[in-house]
């Protein structure tokens, strides 16, 4: 093993990066920001993936494992939600989703 | 040495790959694409996790989220019948505001990581040979009750989202447990009042004369 640890991290900082201008670039399409707050975890997944890695120490590794747990358990309510809001409003654009300011 | 560079090449390889998917999650018009390409990023980044010998969790994230998360990403992306217009109009408009936060942030972040600080080599696996043996005794001994917890939070997860999506279609025939375990006795047998005579008996059937 000799990638550098510095690699691992400028990687995992690109792709969150990247996550955050997608949520400001899509921000009316629920669906697409769930799937930019997945690439954010998994971009925090790859930091402990490597810390674990170089420090030595399965913390990193058993965290990233219930990270992955909550993420699941986070995306399918959310899928239920989006489903949910568009049988009811027919729409999942999140400029027309304000009923609750009136 | 030759087995270090090799090891870099397929880093940047993976890396790169990674990124562009990355990108064309963030950029593509149809929603369907996204999450192809949001697949592809998954698969690179597992790669790039078992580069750092991380080899239960890449088989799990190709596992549980290109086998079971994105699939239900595509499913309800499918299942939608949506009009993409309106929701792309702003695009054009949040692309140069959300570039600058990008590109700002990324620049402070790599400012604060110092990349030539961190320019550290790893030293021999500590997870030996085996990474799931390694990961399991943590796992079970001092992680036991997260481990407990995240598996309610799963269950919760699970019945969360089938309360959420469960639609009652009002002409469906179904039990309604409540009205079976609510029933008593006199709900099922009503006792009637009868005199007590004896009914007279009905006169026998007539033979029939053999043909």
């Amino acid at each position: 093993m000799s990638i550098p640890l510095s690699w691992y991290i400028v990687f995992a900082t690109v792709l969150f990066c990247i996550s955050i201008a997608g949520i400001f670039i899509n921000r009316k399409n629920v669906i697409v920001l769930l799937m930019c707050i997945e690439l954010m975890l998994l971009a925090v997944n790859t930091n402990f993936v490597a810390f674990s890695r170089f420090l030595g120490n399965p913390g990193g590794q058993v965290f990233v494992f219930f990270i992955l747990t909550v993420a699941a358990a986070e995306s399918a309510i959310g899928l239920a939600i989006v489903v949910l809001m568009f049988r009811n409003r027919r729409t999942i654009n999140v400029d027309e989703i304000d009923s609750l300011r009136y | 040495m030759n087995h270090s560079i090799f090891q870099m090449v397929c880093f940047i390889a993976f890396a790169v790959v990674a990124v562009g998917a990355a990108l064309a999650v963030i950029s593509v018009k149809n929603t369907v694409h996204a999450v192809l390409a949001l697949v592809l990023t998954f698969f690179s980044t597992a790669c790039l996790w078992m580069l750092a010998e991380a080899e239960f969790l890449a088989l799990a994230l190709v596992v549980v989220y290109v086998g079971a998360v994105m699939v239900l990403f595509l499913f309800v992306v499918m299942m939608l019948d949506i009009d993409l217009e309106p929701i792309r109009e702003g695009f054009i408009k949040y692309l140069p505001v959300g570039i600058g936060a990008a590109v700002i942030m990324l620049i402070e972040m790599l400012g604060i990581i110092g990349v030539k600080a961190f320019n550290v080599q790893a030293g021999p696996n500590p997870a030996g040979t085996s990474n799931i043996e390694w990961l399991g005794q943590a796992l079970f001994t001092r992680f036991l009750l997260p481990f407990e917890i995240a598996a309610v939070i799963l269950t919760v997860g699970l019945v969360a989202a089938v309360v959420l999506a469960l639609r009652v279609r009002s002409f469906s025939k179904r039990q309604n447990p409540a009205a079976q375990s609510a029933v008593r006795a006199p709900g099922r047998v009503r006792m009637v009042k009868m005199s007590a005579v004896a009914p007279t008996k009905p006169a026998p059937a007539r033979q029939e004369p053999q043909a």
